[in-house]
């Protein structure tokens, strides 16, 4: 045990170790910032290959979806609260604000299936059309990341109780703020384009 | 060395201020995008359009400076650098993806 604490804090002696890490996650978040441009373009260009099925008119209900937003957005904010609570050396106030981030983080994803679960039992699945094709692997895709930040969410609530706010903790807490708050600047993407512009 | 690992990590120092502001202006922007749709019936198609968009743009740029701490700083240089290289990348192949795309549906009606 002893040997593994001195070999952890050997590695996070360096001064620069947090701030490399949180770059190198930044460049990942680049590409997947990549990867979701080349689905919004998909998505652009079968926008409108109905195939006779629904239109968003019939299938997107405003509201729901201001909802889902909220839903994003007040857990965002309170991830930040958490990252405040990191910079004060509060385990117990990281905690909370974790937990209340990973309960607004599934509130979200319960409307996202919820949403999918009643389209696809009305025979509007991705089979339906191109646009319907489209819709789910785009909104699906920022579903799926939103789902494995919940995991990891998870993963380092377990971590920051057990092993307390180490530098190890602090850097992975800080890597996944970042992805928690790109996974809302891309919804932002997701409810103008998919949403708002599938009603006009 | 009495820096936290936050800012270490790159960006200034998170503030309740920074967070607050960011969060209210996210609302703000969210609000102003599904009224334009939902209670904007009299506008014009070209001006609802034009102005999700740029509720979009400006809510984007809201999470990036106040949530995500990107400025001009020389802390946060080598991500901005880095975003928008992407950016520069992404515009090409969504750019040149739609103007082809729409071209061959075009001329194939």
């Amino acid at each position: 045990m002893t040997t593994i604490d001195a070999s952890s804090a050997g590695e996070f002696e360096h001064p620069d170790t947090i701030a490399n890490q949180a770059y190198g996650f930044w460049l990942y978040i680049m590409s997947d910032l990549v990867l979701f441009g080349t689905v919004f373009s998909t998505y652009v260009v079968l926008s409108h290959n109905y195939a006779g099925g629904p239109t968003g008119k019939d299938l997107f209900h405003l509201p729901y979806t201001f909802g889902e937003t909220m839903f994003l957005l007040f857990s965002s904010a309170s991830y930040g609260l958490s990252m405040l609570a990191m910079q004060r050396n509060r385990k117990d106030q990281v905690l909370m604000w974790l937990f209340v981030t990973f309960l607004l983080g599934l509130g979200f994803i319960s409307m996202e299936i919820n949403e999918f679960y009643h389209m696809i039992l009305e025979g509007n699945g991705p089979e339906r059309s191109g646009f319907l094709s489209a819709f789910f692997t785009l909104v699906g895709t920022h579903g799926t990341h939103v789902t494995f930040g919940l995991l990891w969410m998870v993963v380092m609530m377990v971590q920051a109780a057990v092993k307390g706010l180490t530098p190890p903790v602090q850097s992975k807490l800080i890597r996944l703020s970042i992805f928690w708050h790109f996974l809302d600047i891309v919804w932002v993407g997701v409810f103008t384009i998919v949403y708002l512009m599938g009603v006009m | 060395m009495n820096q936290t690992p936050i800012e270490r990590a790159g960006a200034g120092r998170p503030s309740f201020k920074a967070y607050v502001t960011g969060f209210l202006l996210a609302i703000v922007l969210t609000v102003i995008s599904f009224a334009l749709v939902m209670k904007g019936g009299g506008l014009p198609y070209w001006a609802v359009l034009y102005g999700i968009f740029g509720a979009a743009v400006l809510q984007i740029l809201v999470h990036l400076h106040y949530f995500l701490h990107l400025d001009a700083s020389s802390a946060a240089r080598w991500n901005m650098l880095a975003l928008l290289i992407t950016l520069f990348i992404m515009l090409e192949f969504i750019g040149l993806t739609l103007w082809l795309m729409f071209d061959l549906h075009y001329r194939m009606m």
